[in-house]
């Protein structure tokens, strides 16, 4: 019996619904053999203990909008589609908790909460997706600044390890620091440590109300003096009483102008956007509905999308070099990010090829130096293969022992992150 | 461990650290047999005194070597017995390591080193108008290196999050002696959070980076007294379910009062069944608005008197009552248990009545204060040591309210940590696997478990090799690193 055979019957053989991958289920490019479809933790097991049995490599999969995210695995047998593990399991409204399986997409989750006038105080993912998938790439929006990340709103998860064992950290209270918090370690782990199948998160009342102040086209065309002046305008409103939930720039062009919009939200909110108005000029203005740029991602999406996170006193200049480091390849980035919270996402056509892309992010890198990551969040692997996509990792050793423990075969999405984990 | 291979490292040490910065005269080596669980003592082998975080690191190898644990101790204030230290082992304490080594005002960070009291970091910058938000009622005394290992919670906690919601960064001395650097910004696993809260079990904290906080423009406290604790209950469940998250909501039982009032004249109203004390702050005009709200809803739900902080000093009378309670139970009681535990906020009410049906059942008195908002009980027991029996009485008392906020889907520790004293706690919590899942963080820390053994975790596996075949080269030989296995 040949070892694809005995594989697809031991997979059959879980009971989990297994079909035939498509060219639609690649992972970076890389297709799989087999989607199952698990509906329970214990599925998941089942299908993960099979896998292990034939030495098959699995990556999880939420809404697939972030799968090519990451560099490509290096092999890929079954993907675990999520999206049958789709049940809110529990909102404790009065306990500002809920527990949701990691198949629900971002979306639905919130549309439930707000019936009863309560959120997930995380942004919506870019292009839809769901829990796990926000989880496993700890995707941050503009409100970090204000709430934090997923990180900091996650109190409980289920993970189902790569030999199928089924454990849970955490729990369904705000407060607890019993054991260790295995939930942060899975948080943006893109996959590599185990399945997630289910998360506990504490909850927030839905702000009373919301506003946006935006200082639209400020400046014709990059000069330092601009970067300057943007600068100290994110820092000034950061560091206002007004409570700001997000502070956030766009620039989506070199020889255009950029805006930086400021959201209020909550009790008050307008009196205390007027006050951050105060901050940021006369020409900003207030307005119940954000910019149409607010909380996506830069285009071209289909290109190469960096993240640069640093202290945000060097957003400015790290914006500058940029804007100086694709002039000088040809290419122009848009940029947008936080000014808050220190991070900016630019995006480069692919057309940038891989010499020059390599040139970009090396140039990036320099200017950022040890305060900071300056990581290729999606590029296609022919424009790629000349950069390590996630630079420098302090403590990488500490990491690849963790990998290691977890998933001592290396099966679990192998090669998607840092090191080549 | 022999005593042999102990004088041989406190000759190694001294040669090592500067002098007076290794203590082996068992009359000093007392002063740290115990932290602030005091019912729990261990003579340390050896304390070491450390300035700086290479020379940790030298000790840290040194015990490597000889195969002795080691033990991290900050200002010694933990609840769990985290920092009690091992006869057969090294203590290692942070208290010189008291610098505040950058304050970055336009970032909004500073870093310190591990010892440096919690308050040290908000008095560096308060006059510039920021502050360290998480506040332990030990702020004066304990360490910011001893609040990222018990991930640390204060009652301004409902709001602005625990120790790991503050911290941005630290350098780290591993168990095997090596410094590293945990980011925020750095990708990669967090293991900056795994590391937070992980009572010195996997390392060393010897410089911690944290997020400062903008003083709120306004802030507001009110006190109110209710009848009964159910009333206290059901306004905090209201003020929720109206969508505010103010910065504190404490309540107290009249026991608690009761001793409160023994012990520093809190004049807290008489009669009262319950106090709450809430906080707001924030914006001015939010606080205003939220303030009203909150006073209608006490009143709504029964409060018979309602005092508003109006200046620093009426806030701090206040609040003298809620922080003395701990000491003040004292005063009514020979001795006390102070426990820690979480249930759901909605399921306080059932809790708590579980709570007074253990003290008849036992015949043993409970005082009960806690953070209400966030559901985090320090019901303290108290009994006589004087009467024989008491004691035992009160510690199963004790043991089954913890019993009560796992049946109730809470926690065994909010925030003092399981240390010694709960680790017998974590199997009714978690389960075989749960644990043996989260010793697999603990072996790629610490595989020969130097660091703090026989806290938190019951009787640990040992870090043998994972099963499994393993195809390719091993991952530890890839890194260089596979000679230490
Ligand atoms: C009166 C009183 C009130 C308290 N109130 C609160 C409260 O409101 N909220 C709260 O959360 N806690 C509270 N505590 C508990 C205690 O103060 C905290 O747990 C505090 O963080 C301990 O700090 P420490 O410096 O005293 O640590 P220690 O007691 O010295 O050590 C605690 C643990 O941390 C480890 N450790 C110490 N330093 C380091 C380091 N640099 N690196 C790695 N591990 C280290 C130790 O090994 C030990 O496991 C209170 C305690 C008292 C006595």
């Amino acid at each position: 019996m040949n070892g694809e055979t005995a594989a697809a019957r031991a997979l059959a053989a879980t009971g989990v619904t297994i079909r035939p991958a498509g060219p639609d289920d690649a992972v970076a490019g890389v297709r799989p053999r087999w989607v199952a479809l698990p509906e329970t933790p214990d599925e998941i097991a089942a299908v993960l203990r099979a896998s292990a049995a034939h030495d098959l490599a699995v990556v999880a999969a939420g809404g697939g909008t972030k799968l090519h995210w990451g560099a490509p695995p290096e092999r890929c047998d079954v993907l675990v589609d999520t999206c049958c593990l789709n049940e809110i399991l529990e909102h404790e409204a009065g306990d500002l908790v809920v527990h949701v399986q990691a198949g629900v997409p971002v979306e639905t989750l919130a549309r439930t909460l707000a019936g009863k006038g309560q959120e997930l105080a995380l942004d919506p993912p870019p292009d839809g997706g769901t829990i796990g998938g926000l989880l496993a790439t700890a995707i941050a929006g503009p409100r970090a600044f204000r709430y934090g990340t997923a990180r900091d709103l996650l109190i409980g998860i289920t993970v189902v390890l790569a030999d199928g064992t089924v454990a849970k950290a955490g729990g369904k209270v705000v407060k607890n620091v019993a054991g260790y918090d295995l939930g942060k370690l899975f948080t943006g782990s893109y996959g590599t440590l185990g399945v997630i199948a289910d998360a506990t998160f504490r909850l927030h009342p839905l702000p009373a109300a919301r506003a946006w102040v935006t200082a639209a086209g400020t400046g014709e065309m990059w000069s330092a003096g601009m970067a300057d002046e943007i600068g100290a305008m994110g820092a000034a409103v950061a560091g206002s009483q007004a409570e700001p939930s997000a502070i956030e720039l766009d620039w989506p062009d070199v020889n255009g102008p950029c805006s930086v919009a400021v959201l209020v939200e909550g009790t008050a909110a307008t009196e205390r956007a007027q006050a951050v108005r105060d901050l940021m000029g006369e020409k900003a203005q207030v307005t119940d509905d954000p910019p149409e740029w607010w909380g996506r991602l830069p285009r071209p999406a289909e290109g190469v999308l960096l993240e640069i996170g640093t202290v945000p006193s060097r957003l400015p200049a790290v914006c500058a070099r940029a804007f100086v480091a694709a002039g000088a390849t040809g290419a122009r980035p848009a940029v947008r990010g936080s000014l808050g919270s220190g991070v900016l996402r630019v995006a480069l056509p692919r057309e940038i090829g891989p010499d020059a892309l390599a040139a970009f992010v090396g140039a990036l890198r320099a200017e950022v130096g040890d305060a900071g990551r300056v990581v290729v969040l999606s590029a296609p692997e022919d424009v790629a293969r000349g950069v390590d996509r996630w630079g420098h990792v302090g403590a990488l050793a500490l990491m690849r022992r963790i990998k290691d423990r977890f998933d001592p075969d290396r099966r679990m999405s192998p090669g998607r992150f840092v090191g080549g984990i | 461990m022999s005593d042999a291979v102990l004088d041989r490292l406190a000759v190694l040490f001294g040669e090592l650290l500067p002098a007076g910065a290794v203590i082996t005269d068992p009359v000093r080596l007392r002063t740290y047999e115990c932290d602030g669980l005091t019912y729990h003592r261990a003579m340390p082998g050896i304390v070491v005194i450390p300035d700086t975080a290479e020379q940790i690191s030298a000790v840290v190898r040194l015990c490597g070597e000889y195969g002795v644990p080691f033990v991290a101790r900050g200002s010694g204030t933990g609840l769990s017995g985290g920092a009690l230290p091992r006869t057969d082992g090294v203590l290692i304490v942070t208290s010189r390591m008291r610098r505040v080594l950058e304050i970055d005002l336009p970032n909004r960070r500073a870093v310190v080193e591990p010892g440096v009291t919690n308050l040290a970091i908000t008095e560096a910058v308060r006059d510039r108008g920021y502050y360290y938000a998480p506040d332990p009622s030990s702020q004066q005394v304990c360490s910011i290196g001893g609040n990222v290992a018990e991930n640390s919670g204060g009652a301004h906690c409902l709001k602005y999050g625990f120790t790991v919601n503050h911290v941005l960064g630290l350098e780290v001395v591993t168990p095997d002696g090596e410094i590293v650097e945990l980011s925020a910004h750095d990708p990669g696993y967090d293991l900056l959070g795994a590391f937070v809260g992980s009572e010195g079990t996997l390392g060393i904290a010897t410089k911690i980076t944290v997020r400062l906080s903008r003083a709120p423009e306004a802030v507001t406290t009110l006190l109110a007294a209710f009848g009964s604790i159910e009333g206290g209950g059901e306004a905090v469940s209201a003020i929720i379910a109206a969508g505010i998250v103010p910065a504190a909501i404490e309540m107290m039982d009249a026991l608690a009062i009761e001793a409160a009032e023994a012990a520093v004249g809190c004049a807290y109203p008489a009669g009262a069944g319950a106090v709450l004390i809430v906080e707001l702050d924030g914006p001015r005009a939010e606080v205003a608005r939220q303030f009203s709200e909150v006073e209608r809803i006490c009143r709504e739900t029964g409060a018979f008197e309602i005092r508003v902080a109006a200046s620093a000093e009426e806030r701090a009378a206040i609040w003298k009552g809620r922080k003395s309670a701990f000491a003040a139970v004292g005063r009514i009681s020979p001795a006390y248990i102070v426990q820690d535990g979480v249930v759901p906020r909605t399921a306080l009410p059932e809790v708590l009545a579980g709570i007074d049906r253990l003290q008849e059942e036992y015949g043993i008195r409970v005082a009960n204060v806690f953070h209400a908002g966030d559901g985090n009980l320090h019901p303290l027991v108290l009994f006589d040591d004087g009467v024989p029996g008491q004691g035992e009485r009160a510690e199963a008392v004790s043991g089954r309210i913890l019993d009560l906020c796992i049946e109730h889907g809470g926690s065994i520790t909010g925030e003092h940590g399981v240390g010694i004293d709960k680790s017998r706690y974590m199997p009714k919590m978690f389960t075989e696997e749960d644990l043996d899942t989260m010793q697999l963080v603990r072996c790629a820390f610490d595989p020969r478990g130097l660091s703090n053994p026989g806290k938190v975790f019951p009787t640990p596996r040992l870090c043998g090799e994972v099963p499994g075949v393993r195809k390719g080269v091993h991952p530890l030989v890839e890194s260089g690193r596979a000679e230490q296995f």
